[in-house]
């Protein structure tokens, strides 16, 4: 098969570590070869955020280039729109449906766009999720990166079984129940 | 079969540290280096610290291998040259159990303040370099630094980038070799450099490196790939990667060690391709030496120095390939950010209220620089904050410095500020130093260092009590205060920067993303009391912001309840709820 090209992309804190890390094992689980490349340090500090993962029967570069992803997953709606030109002709963009205004917005610098996802949809297969207000519902608002994967694993080449298996081994084992109810529902909401 | 496993490139150099029989590793954190101790420790076969800089942290594993067993030091690009004094002259020493340096080097400047390369420091000081590319090798190459070494006797150094060190990929997990440790034997005319020593000592090297540049040749750990001759590539490190994703089809000499080079190997790689192009991040460091040997190449004619390079950057210089894709969005761009809660935001609010300018460090606290903070004026290296203050001040006299700081954190402080505060001390300088303690290292994530309490292995340990040190150096205004104090705080800046004598300032509240550091409150706003002044936004808390209407938001899920904004309002228009 083809190299898969996944992306995350998000704000600095919003868990997009922990997601990439689902995706590595998840890939690893599945016998593929595998790289993923993360952003540390400062830009994690509410800066812009993005995590590369390739997956295939073997693979050299551990970054996804521009216009190469299949599966764009952004954590937010401005990252999406920063990010669009890397999403493959085919591809898919999953957007959570929220708003983190940058710095340069809050202080009257830059503005935040309008409309963001309605002109995405215009040129690419957008799906979007309020993933704050659905984790909310399921009673713990940080699992909305989780709702978010679910959303984007019904895109990928592998069972719900084989992500939930993958979720219990790599999260937290106190925060695993409302993991998997996370991506459930993700899941759900992809179908 | 051995077990598999995904590691990112830094656990990959912790298991070939354990793997290898280390028994000793000492580091100071920096991205991206900091995940190697941070995986080392989970190896209890190996004794492994926080050293307060890179230089001490360096001292440290030179005794251990002087000892006789195999001993590790790691640390981003600048900390090797806080660490260059002791790696210069244990060039010439050399090794009796293996030794070995990570330097993390950061092309594209993801976490750092320039982007110097390792390989060119690596030159001067006559140390052999390594240079993994992904974190497979990275496992493997430690393990046959620690061969060199000893062969050789030489410190081996391991070269990293961020997006190796930062990149997972899968790793064979081996067994622990159990290394005896070699007898320690007392050998002056090795092991003391006083001038008639060190000089036959510089003999030793010139040999060890003609030594290794004949062995190099035959070394696994240098590959010749061939395929198309019309076309070859001489790279290293993760541009291989970018080599292979590029042009799977051409003939590749990959560098294992990228100095001292394996001189007749390229020789031989270049006389068999019709065009040879040289693929490396940063400086010619290998290409200005294969040029110097008369061999024709293309390189830094067409590959930039800067930042990182990718399969894409290849396909257009070498292929001229027009790449058919999207231009990216024109949108609102987002920087790095204090976060929400910070103490480092309270003390910059009131520093920017005052109209005061700081001389900055390294830490969180350099993003106190931009814009609505905009109090950070200067930032040059760990510790400069204190002695360029005092650098201005003995340039333009007293009166200057008294709208000035130095503002450095409890780490930095340790690293290499007191040294500049004893400067100010002593020769009369009259600043006023910011001590930020959030005790811990913050932006490298949360590294214990001496002041904390507690040791990287998990042990408590007796805590430097920073108030107590600075007072020990003679100064005698110094006053602790918390960060969240913003009338205190602001009544102390106004008069010690007055001050004709040096007086220090201990900023106290932990990082808000420490462990078990939780507010037991959240803000609130209270919208029919709200005068839409935007007092509460100046400080540009992320949680916060401004409605159509004028009054403002705050995000529960971002706010960690600090104050800062009840503090600066006037209306009572915030309250603080129980969470």
């Amino acid at each position: 098969m083809e190299t898969k090209n996944i992306m995350i992309v998000g704000v600095g804190g919003q868990g997009t570590l922990l997601t990439s890390r689902i995706l590595g094992g998840i890939a690893i689980d599945g016998g593929y070869d595998v790289k993923l490349s993360e952003v540390h340090g400062m830009a994690q500090r509410g800066g812009s955020v993005v995590t590369f993962v390739r997956y295939g029967e073997k693979v050299a570069e551990p970054i996804v280039e521009v216009g190469q992803a299949d599966v764009l997953i952004a954590f937010e709606r401005l990252e999406a729109l920063r990010y669009i030109h890397y999403l493959k002709k085919d591809g898919v963009l999953i957007v959570n449906d929220q708003r983190i205004d940058p710095i340069t917005v809050v202080t009257g610098v830059a503005e935040y766009p309008e409309n963001i996802i309605e002109n995405l949809e215009k040129e690419n297969k957008v799906l979007k999720v309020d993933a704050a207000t659905e984790a909310k519902n399921l009673g713990n608002p940080k699992v909305f990166n989780i709702i978010v994967l679910g959303l984007a694993g019904a895109h990928m080449d592998f069972s719900k079984e084989q992500w939930l298996s993958v979720i219990e081994k790599t999260v937290p084992p106190k925060t695993v129940e409302i993991n998997k109810k996370a991506f459930e529902l993700g899941w759900r909401l992809a179908q | 079969m051995a077990e598999k496993k995904i590691m990112l490139g830094n656990e990959a150099i912790a298991r070939g540290a354990y793997e290898a029989g280390v028994k000793v590793s000492s580091a100071y954190p920096g991205t991206p280096s900091t995940e190697i101790s941070e995986n080392i420790v989970k190896y209890k076969e190996i004794y492994s610290e926080w050293a307060p800089n890179e230089k001490v942290a360096t001292e440290v594993a030179i005794g251990a291998s002087m000892s006789g067993v195999r001993s590790l030091v790691s640390m981003k690009h600048v900390g090797v040259n806080v660490a260059s004094d002791p790696l210069y002259t244990v060039a010439y020493i050399g090794v009796n159990g293996g030794l070995v340096m990570v330097a993390a080097d950061d092309p594209g400047m993801y976490s750092s303040q320039n982007e110097q390369d390792t390989r060119a420091v690596a030159r001067a000081a006559q140390v052999p370099v390594l240079e993994p590319s992904d974190s497979y090798e990275a496992k493997e190459f430690v393990k046959f630094a620690y061969e060199i070494s000893e062969k050789y006797d030489t410190p081996v150094i391991v070269r990293t980038t961020t997006r190796l060190a930062h990149s997972q990929g899968i790793v064979e997990l081996n067994d622990r070799a159990e290394v005896d440790d070699k007898p320690y034997e007392r050998n002056i005319r090795k092991n003391v450099m006083m001038p008639g020593n060190a000089i036959l000592r510089h003999i030793e090297v010139e040999k060890r490196m003609n030594a290794l540049i004949e062995d190099g040749a035959t070394f696994p750990i240098n590959k010749v790939e061939y395929n198309d001759t019309s076309v070859g590539f001489i790279t290293s490190g993760i541009p291989y990667q970018y080599v292979k994703e590029a042009m799977p089809n051409a003939s590749v000499l990959k560098l294992g060690m990228v100095h001292p080079l394996p001189k007749k190997l390229i020789e031989e790689f270049a006389s068999k391709v019709d065009t040879l192009y040289i693929f490396e991040e940063l400086e010619p460091v290998i290409e200005e030496q294969v040029k110097s040997w008369g061999i024709k190449a293309i390189g830094k004619e067409i590959f930039t120095v800067q930042g990182e390079y990718s399969a894409a950057l290849l396909k257009k210089a070498v292929l001229k390939e027009d790449l058919d894709v999207k231009a990216a969005a024109e949108v609102p761009a987002r920087p790095p950010i204090l976060c929400p809660g910070c103490p480092h935001r309270s003390v910059y609010s009131v520093l920017n209220k005052l109209k005061i300018h700081a001389a900055g460090d390294i830490g969180c606290y350099t993003l106190g620089a931009v814009a609505p903070l905009s109090v950070v004026d200067t930032t040059v290296c760990m510790g400069a904050s204190i002695s360029t203050l005092h650098g201005m001040e003995k340039a333009k006299g007293k009166d200057y410095v008294k709208n000035w700081v130095a503002v450095i954190g409890d780490s930095t402080f340790l690293h290499t500020g007191v040294n500049s505060l004893m400067n100010m001390v002593y020769n009369k300088g009259t600043g006023t130093v910011m001590i930020l303690d959030n005790s811990t290292t913050g932006m490298t994530g949360h590294q214990d260092h001496a002041a904390t309490g507690k040791t990287l292995m998990g042990e408590p340990t007796y805590a430097i009590n920073i108030y107590n040190l600075v007072k020990a150096l003679g100064i005698e205004h110094v006053y602790e205060v918390n960060a969240f104090d913003i009338q205190e705080l602001e009544a102390i800046v106004k008069r010690e920067t007055q001050r004709e004598e040096v007086s220090v300032i201990i900023t106290k509240s932990p990082c808000v993303l420490l462990k078990g550091n939780v507010f037991k409150t959240k803000c609130k706003p209270v919208s029919d009391k709200c005068k839409k002044c935007g007092m509460c936004l100046k400080p540009g808390c992320p949680a916060l912001t401004k409605n159509d209407d004028g009054t403002i938001s705050i995000d529960e899920t971002m706010c960690n309840g600090c104050g800062l904004c009840k503090g600066l309002c006037k209306f009572d228009a915030i309250e603080e709820v129980e969470v």
